[in-house]
C-alpha cells in the first residue's frame, strides 16, 4: 500500500473544488482515459483578468492524482497568473506533505494543466503535434518530438521536468512523467536527455578572475547564480530571482520555498559567499522583498 | 475496523486448525527431521504425514511431492530443470497471461538464445489452443501454462495442452497456485509432469510451496547441497510450515464442495448485483469457465486505485488491475492480453472470496460499491460526460 501522507488522504477523501466553472476564463486539459489519469482544470479570473478568484477540477485517476488536483486548486486561488505559473510540481507535492516518488507524475500533471490553461488563456497556444502515440497524446499542447510513444511525452517536456526537479536517473524520470514506464524502449533516449540537461557541468574548479570590467562582472554574477546557486535552491524546492546589480551590490528576491523562509538570511549569506568566491571579494548580497 | 477480506487470491487467512497443527513445531518439537535421534524423528513423522496429505489432495503419490519455499520457487525450478534435462531443445512455450513467476523467467530466457512463444488469449481470457498446437515442435523443451488465472479466475484446458506438449516430447508444467483447493485435481489421471502450488493461497502460512514432480520425470534440482526431498530440493525442511500445509490440504479437500457451491453462490450474488446496479461495468472473463471464488469487474471512467482506497476506508479489501496500484504504469498484462480496452482496464477491481466470506459481508459490499463508483464518476471528466448523457 502506498505511504500517503495524512494531507494526501484528506485531499483524496474530501477533495476541494471538484466540478466545473461554466464561464471559466481558462481551461486546461491534460492526460487521457488510456493513460490512466487525466485532469481538467477550470480557472475564473477577477475583473482585471489577472487574479484567479476561483478554480475547479475534474480528475480521472488514482488517489494521489485527485489529491494533487485538489491541492492545486487551493494553491492557485487568490494568486495572479504569473504567481500561479511559478508553482512547480514540487510545490504541489510539498503542499501535500510529499508524494511517493512513483506518484510524482500526479503533481506534474497538475502543474502541466495549470500551464496549459494559462497559456491558452493568453493566446500562446503551443502548436498541437500529431503524435505517433499508442493511445492519444497525454499533453497535446506540448511542443517538441515525442520520446515516449507509450505515453506521448515529448523531449521538450522531459527536459523541463528533468531540469526543474534535478532528476538524474531514467527511473526518476518515469516516476515524474511516466515516460519510459510502458515498453521501456525510450529509456536510452531518456538517459541522453538527462546527460544533456544535467551533465553539462564544467569539470575544472573555477577561480575568481584577477580583474573584471563592470560589464564582465555583471555577466559573471548572472552566470554564477544560474549555474551554481539556483540548482542548489531547486533541490529544496526554492528559487531566487536577480533583481538588480549596482556595482558590488547584488539584489536578489527569493521565490517558492525560499520566499518567507525563516532561514532566507542564511541563504542570502550562502549566495554572497559563492559570489565572493567566484566573482569578486567585495560583493554584498541584499535580499529585497519578493 | 473489522475487515471484509475479499482479496484471497493475494493471500488467505491461516486456518485456526492449521495454526494449531504447526504451533508445537517452533518451541517444543523443534528437531531437524533429518537428525538420527528420536527428537528429530518425531518431526520427520509429521512431515511424512503432511506429504501424504498434500499428495491426497492432488491425487498423487507422496514421493511425487517436493516441498519448496513458495510457488515462485516451484515455477522457477520446473522451468530451469526442463532446460537442463533437454539441453538440445531451445524453445519454451507459455502464455501471455501467466503470473510473473513464470513469465519473467521465460522472457529472460530470450536473452540466453531461447525461442519463447507466448500463447495469446481471446477476449474472455480463453487460451488459443490452435496457436498452441501450431507452436509446439520437436525443439520445445517445456510448455508452462497456468491452471487458473489469478486476476480473472479463467481456467485453462491444461490436460489438453499437456497432451499437445507430450505429443512432441516436451515436458508440461502448470502453475496451479490459484486452482489447488478450489478445483478437483487428480494427478493420477493426468498427463501433467510438473505442477506448482503455494501454501498461503489455501489457508496455510506464507513461505511454503510444493513442486509436484511426476514419477519418472527427469529433473535437475534448483537448490543443491543437501539430501533433503530426495536430493530434489536441498535445504533444511521448513517443518512447521510443511506440517501446516499438510493440514491445510486436508481441510481444502473437505471444503472443496463448499468452494464450488457456497462460495460460488456468494461470488455470483456479488457480481450479479453489482452488474445490475452499476451501469457501464463488465466482467473480465465473464464468458469463460472461471474459478468459483473470483470475479474481476471493470468499471468504466474511474481508476482502480481510487476505488480500492475508498473501499479500504470502509474496511473492504480487494485488488485492482489498474496501473497505479502496482507502481507500474501500464494496466495489468492479463487484461491487456485479453484486449480489455485501457478505459476498462484502469478501473478493474478483483474480488476473490474464500470459505470465510459471509453473506453479510457480500451484502455490505453490494451496498457500498455503487456510491463509490458514482462518487468517482462525478469527479472524473469522462464520468461526468457519461452521467450527463444518462440524465
Amino acid at each position: 500500500m502506498w505511504d500517503y501522507t495524512p494531507i494526501v488522504k484528506d485531499h483524496f477523501l474530501n477533495p476541494r473544488n471538484v466540478g466545473d466553472i461554466p464561464d471559466a476564463d481558462a481551461v486546461g486539459e491534460v492526460g487521457s482515459l488510456a493513460c490512466g489519469d487525466a485532469l481538467k482544470l477550470y480557472l475564473k479570473l477577477d475583473e482585471s483578468k489577472d487574479k484567479i478568484v476561483d478554480a475547479k477540477f475534474q480528475t480521472f485517476g488514482c488517489a494521489s492524482a485527485i489529491a494533487s488536483s485538489s491541492a492545486l486548486t487551493e494553491m492557485v486561488k487568490g494568486k495572479n497568473l504569473d504567481e500561479a505559473l511559478a508553482i512547480s510540481n514540487q510545490d504541489i507535492a510539498d503542499f501535500l506533505g510529499g508524494l511517493p516518488e512513483e506518484k510524482m507524475h500526479c503533481s506534474v500533471m497538475g502543474q502541466e494543466a495549470l500551464e496549459v490553461a494559462i497559456a491558452k488563456y493568453r493566446g500562446h497556444e503551443a502548436p498541437v503535434h500529431s503524435h505517433d502515440h499508442d493511445h492519444g497524446p497525454a499533453y497535446p499542447d506540448q511542443e517538441g518530438t515525442v520520446v515516449c510513444k507509450c505515453f506521448g511525452i515529448t523531449d521538450v517536456f522531459l527536459k523541463k521536468v528533468i531540469e526543474t526537479n534535478r532528476l538524474t536517473t531514467p527511473e526518476q524520470v518515469t516516476h515524474f512523467t511516466k515516460a519510459g514506464g510502458g515498453c521501456g524502449g525510450c529509456i536510452p533516449k531518456i538517459k541522453e536527455l538527462i546527460d544533456e540537461v544535467m551533465g553539462a557541468r564544467p569539470e575544472e574548479p573555477r577561480k575568481r578572475p584577477e580583474k573584471l570590467s563592470n560589464m564582465k562582472k555583471m555577466q559573471l554574477i548572472q552566470e554564477v547564480l544560474e549555474r551554481d546557486v539556483r540548482p542548489l535552491l531547486w533541490a529544496d524546492g526554492g528559487d531566487l530571482e536577480l533583481i538588480d546589480i549596482d556595482g558590488s551590490k547584488v539584489q536578489v528576491a527569493f521565490r517558492k520555498a525560499c520566499a518567507g523562509c525563516a532561514s532566507s538570511g542564511n541563504t542570502a549569506r550562502m549566495v554572497e559567499i559563492k559570489l565572493r568566491d567566484l566573482v569578486a571579494e567585495d560583493i554584498v548580497v541584499e535580499e529585497v522583498p519578493a | 475496523m473489522k475487515e471484509i477480506y475479499l482479496d484471497n487470491n493475494a493471500t488467505t487467512k491461516v486456518d485456526e486448525a492449521v495454526f494449531e497443527e504447526m504451533r508445537p513445531y517452533f518451541c517444543e518439537l523443534y528437531g531437524n527431521p533429518s537428525s538420527m535421534h528420536f527428537f528429530g524423528g518425531q518431526v520427520q513423522g509429521k512431515v511424512t504425514e503432511a506429504r501424504g496429505r498434500v499428495a491426497t489432495l492432488l491425487g498423487a503419490s507422496p514421493e511425487e511431492i517436493v516441498f519448496t519455499a513458495c510457488g515462485t520457487e516451484s515455477d522457477n525450478a520446473a522451468i530451469r530443470s526442463a532446460l537442463e534435462v533437454f539441453p538440445e531443445r531451445r524453445h519454451v512455450i507459455t502464455s501471455r497471461v501467466e503470473h510473473p513467476a513464470v513469465l519473467t523467467q521465460c522472457r529472460n530466457l530470450t536473452q540466453r538464445g531461447y525461442r519463447v512463444t507466448e500463447i495469446g488469449v481471446d477476449g474472455t481470457g480463453r487460451l488459443d489452443m490452435e496457436e498452441l498446437q501450431a507452436a509446439v515442435d520437436d525443439d520445445t523443451a517445456i510448455v508452462s501454462l497456468m491452471w487458473a488465472n489469478n486476476e480473472t479466475g479463467v481456467i485453462f484446458p491444461v490436460e489438453e495442452a499437456a497432451a499437445l506438449a507430450k505429443s512432441k516430447g516436451a515436458l508440461f508444467h502448470s502453475d496451479a497456485v490459484q486452482a489447488v483447493g478450489k478445483l478437483p485435481i487428480n494427478m493420477a489421471d493426468s498427463r501433467i509432469d510438473m505442477l506448482s502450488l503455494s501454501g498461503h493461497k489455501l489457508h496455510a502460512p506464507k513461505g511454503i510451496g510444493v513442486l509436484y514432480l511426476r514419477k519418472g520425470t527427469p529433473f535437475r534440482p534448483f537448490l543443491v547441497g543437501g539430501h533433503q526431498e530426495r536430493s530434489r530440493r536441498a535445504g533444511t525442511e521448513n517443518a512447521a510450515a510443511i506440517i501446516a500445509l499438510g493440514k491445510a490440504c486436508e481441510l481444502a479437500g473437505q471444503h472443496m464442495d463448499a468452494e464450488n457451491t457456497t462460495v460460488k453462490a456468494l461470488r455470483d450474488r456479488l457480481q450479479d448485483a453489482l452488474m445490475r446496479i452499476i451501469p457501464h461495468a463488465r466482467i473480465n472473463g465473464g464468458g469463460a469457465e472461471r474459478l468459483p471464488n473470483t470475479t474481476s469487474i471493470a468499471f468504466e471512467f474511474v481508476e482502480g486505485e481510487a476505488i480500492l482506497m475508498l473501499l479500504s476506508e470502509l474496511g473492504i479489501c480487494a485488488s485492482s488491475g489498474s496501473a497505479c496500484t502496482s507502481g507500474s504504469l501500464e494496466p495489468s498484462h492479463v487484461l491487456r492480453a485479453m484486449g480489455v480496452p485501457f478505459t476498462c482496464a484502469h478501473g478493474s477491481i478483483r474480488f476473490s472470496l474464500s470459505r470465510y466470506t459471509t453473506e453479510a459481508e457480500i451484502e455490505t459490499v453490494i451496498r457500498e460499491m455503487p456510491p463509490i463508483i458514482t462518487r468517482l464518476r462525478q469527479m472524473s471528466p469522462f464520468g461526468r460526460e457519461f452521467l450527463k448523457e444518462q440524465s
